[in-house]
């Protein structure tokens, strides 16, 4: 009993009571006849669709920059790459390959000047973090409508200007990276293999990074600033990488979404994406000074596994769609617990 | 004589900071007003309406901002309750003023409390306040849609079958205020060369300027503003600091519930699900539209910002369309600016913050040497 009791306050209650609901959701599937194969099967392709952008939050997180509500901006950047790739015409693993090689320079460069911004504002990051992806995406908004994009499958076609507000992708590189090694159990269950590999490899890359010698330095800066400036670490630099490297995840992130979900959604479609990728790294046990990977991947499946089993079971049980309220409140909720935890901690 | 000189010059800098964003506007209302096409009189009679339309809502924050909370993010809490209010009193077919005081007796006592949470959740979070109160909103929204969505029609009771869902639980999306639209505003009929004036909501608004400036002179009122300037000081000095905290952030959500049910009985019908959550955000680009910042918000910039930014509002599509003809682009334009104004105003105040710091640190050194 002492020794629960110790590993639940480890954990922590939210992160044991979302584990708990899940749990009985996958319990409870079978009962009112969802099928749990298929239910596996959308968790996998969810948590390798979003894991990337929650993994984004990372380096901001370690380098003390808080989180990273100003996700939208490095979307925009991929958003960016796949579009352009789209106009060049570029098909399968090379439209996928050239979307992201696209999108990354556009994402140091946003990132760069982002960074510069934080840096200006140390103390209240989160807060302009939020309203520069606020308004950055509807500036895009103007942009979208103004840049001169002329592939007649991306633009609207009695105008013959201004990209549509979604965009199938599945003609050019729709699934490149799922179907990538895909395994199929059944009709159900199938394992989006390459896009789980790709999340890996990222994920490595991101620990990798984490113990070069900048990658420390980084962590430095996050943890205690007085310490790294005392030792001669540049904190400004630091900062700036870090939300350069935040930026370009997300825009990374946003490509690996796509080819899966088989649509581009411009406009206001990346306004809100921001909450449920610091919801998620949040409910794997982030805080808003640490991050490690272990809270990304444990995150990203819990959350994703929750917006999954919600629907399907929820509805079946109580022939309601609640499914909507649950996620809005479970993931704010997460948001909420975070941010008063840590000034608890603080005042101490 | 060196010290004065850097004094002058800081103070033009701060000069400029502080109305960087009102001139912004103003040259942009300048340009945009004469592509727009619009009439004169049109302008100032949708300016007067907007005005009684927004301005109770966007005075429901300047307590906040004077206990040094910053800007009420939670103000779409108060909405809310309003909200609540209104769908009983259209429920109960109670029309006119009266319906209009009912909804805000029931408002009151749901924005005292949701009030309280946030001020003692906000009093958890010092030093991040608007993100947290920002957060808190589209958490109670979720709370907010739980009860209406699932609750009304089931714990509590709806009798008209025009206000719940065709499943027989849940309030319908959109709601005719019919019973109360317009009441206040037309409740003096006064017209001055054919543009009408809603007197009623002047009244109250301008009972509420009077109510503020009474306010800030009171005890309750210096303490806030004690708090505001420094907590450390403000609690040596024996003011009860969490507890005024969570007074000024009642006081406003307990307005802001008042103000949204001014706003919609000027629009005349209700969104359930979306009428409060745009609230704060105009709300909040409004205020500092009209010069106010973080720290620092005076009755003058509510009403020079409620008219800056509504004039944006209503000339940038018409604007846009007659400039590059898309009355798209006017307003994603619109969108824009209400977000990068907040955006500015938020980076101006932390470097202004950061910058006083810095100086604060250089003073003390060169008393030092």
């Amino acid at each position: 009993m002492q020794k629960l009791r110790a590993l639940i306050h480890h954990v922590g209650w939210p992160r044991v009571i979302i584990a708990v609901f899940l749990l009985c959701l996958f319990v409870a599937a079978p009962f009112v006849r969802v099928r749990l194969d298929a239910s596996i099967g959308d968790t996998l392709v969810r948590f390798g669709m979003n894991g990337v952008l929650v993994l984004a939050m990372v380096p901001m997180v370690q380098s003390g920059c808080g989180l990273n509500f100003g996700l939208p901006l490095g979307i925009i950047a991929g958003l960016l790459g796949a579009v352009t790739s789209l106009e060049l015409n570029l098909t399968g693993f090379a439209g996928f390959v050239a979307a992201i090689a696209i999108a990354v320079p556009f994402g140091l460069l946003f990132g760069w000047g982002y960074g510069r911004l934080l840096n200006k504002v140390k103390g209240g990051e989160m807060m302009i973090a939020t309203y520069v992806g606020f308004s950055s995406v509807a500036f895009m908004c103007m942009m979208w409508l103004l840049l001169p994009y002329r592939n007649p499958t991306m633009v609207w076609g009695y105008a013959g200007k201004g990209l549509r507000t979604t965009i199938s992708v599945q003609e050019y590189w729709g699934g490149v990276l799922s179907d990538f090694f895909g395994i199929r159990f059944s009709d159900f269950l199938s394992v989006p293999t390459g896009m789980l590999l790709f999340f890996g490899l990222m994920c490595l890359l991101v620990w990798a990074f984490f113990h070069t010698k900048t990658g420390t330095a980084m962590t430095a800066v996050g943890t205690n600033p007085d310490f790294a400036r005392a030792s001669g670490i540049d904190i400004d630099r630091m900062r700036t990488i870090s939300v350069m490297m935040s930026t370009v995840l997300g825009a990374v992130g946003i490509i690996v979404y796509e080819q899966s979900f088989g649509f581009i959604q411009l406009y206001m479609g990346p306004f809100f994406m921001a909450f449920p990728s610091v919801a998620a790294i949040l409910i794997g046990g982030a805080s808003v000074h640490k991050a490690t990977l272990t809270n990304v991947l444990i995150g990203t499946f819990l959350f994703q596994g929750i917006l999954t089993m919600t629907p399907s079971v929820i509805n079946s049980m109580l022939q309601t769609d609640m499914s909507e309220v649950i996620r809005i409140i479970v993931s704010n909720g997460m948001i909420l617990y975070a941010l008063t935890r840590v000034a608890r901690v603080n005042s101490k | 004589m060196k010290n004065m000189e850097r004094d002058a010059k800081f103070r033009l800098d701060r000069f400029l900071l502080t109305n960087l964003v009102p001139l912004i506007f103003i040259g942009l209302s300048m340009v945009a007003i004469p592509i727009s096409q619009f009439s004169g009189s049109y302008l100032v009679q949708e300016m007067l309406i907007r005005l009684a339309r927004n301005a109770f809502l966007v005075l429901s924050l300047l307590i906040p901002i004077i206990a040094g909370m910053g800007l009420n993010f939670g103000m779409v809490l108060g909405a809310m309750a309003g909200q609540i209010g209104l769908i009983l009193i259209t429920d109960w077919k109670i029309i006119g003023l009266p319906g209009m005081v009912l909804a805000a007796l029931i408002a009151t006592p749901i924005a005292m409390a949701l009030g309280w949470m946030c001020g003692v959740i906000l009093n958890r979070a010092k030093g991040r306040e608007m993100v947290t109160s920002y957060i808190l909103g589209f958490f109670i929204n979720g709370l907010y849609q739980l009860i209406v969505l699932y609750g009304f029609g089931k714990v509590i009771p709806i009798r008209s079958a025009d206000l719940v869902l065709s499943r027989g639980f849940g309030v319908r999306n959109a709601i005719n205020l019919l019973g109360i639209r317009n009441c206040l505003d037309n409740l003096i009929p006064v017209s001055l060369q054919g543009i009408r004036i809603p007197l009623g909501t002047f009244l109250v608004i301008g009972v509420f300027c009077l109510f503020i400036v009474w306010f800030r002179r009171t005890k309750l009122g210096q303490d806030m503003r004690a708090v505001g300037q420094d907590m450390d000081v403000a609690r040596a000095a024996g003011i009860p600091v969490e507890r005024t905290r969570v007074v000024s952030i009642v006081i406003s959500t307990v307005l802001a519930a008042y103000g949204q049910i001014i706003f919609l009985q000027n629009i005349g019908t209700m969104n359930t699900y979306n009428s409060h959550e745009q609230a704060g955000m105009f709300a909040i680009a409004a205020l500092l539209v009209g010069g106010a910042s973080v720290a620092r918000a005076t009755l003058p910039n509510v009403f020079l910002g409620v008219i800056l930014f509504h004039l944006m509002f209503v000339v940038s599509p018409m604007a846009g369309k007659y400039l590059i003809g898309e009355a798209q682009l006017g307003e994603y334009f619109r969108v824009f600016v209400s977000y990068g104004i907040i955006a500015v105003s938020l980076v101006l105040y932390e470097w202004r913050r950061a910058r006083d710091r810095a100086y604060a640190r250089r003073s003390l050194r060169g008393g030092e040497a």
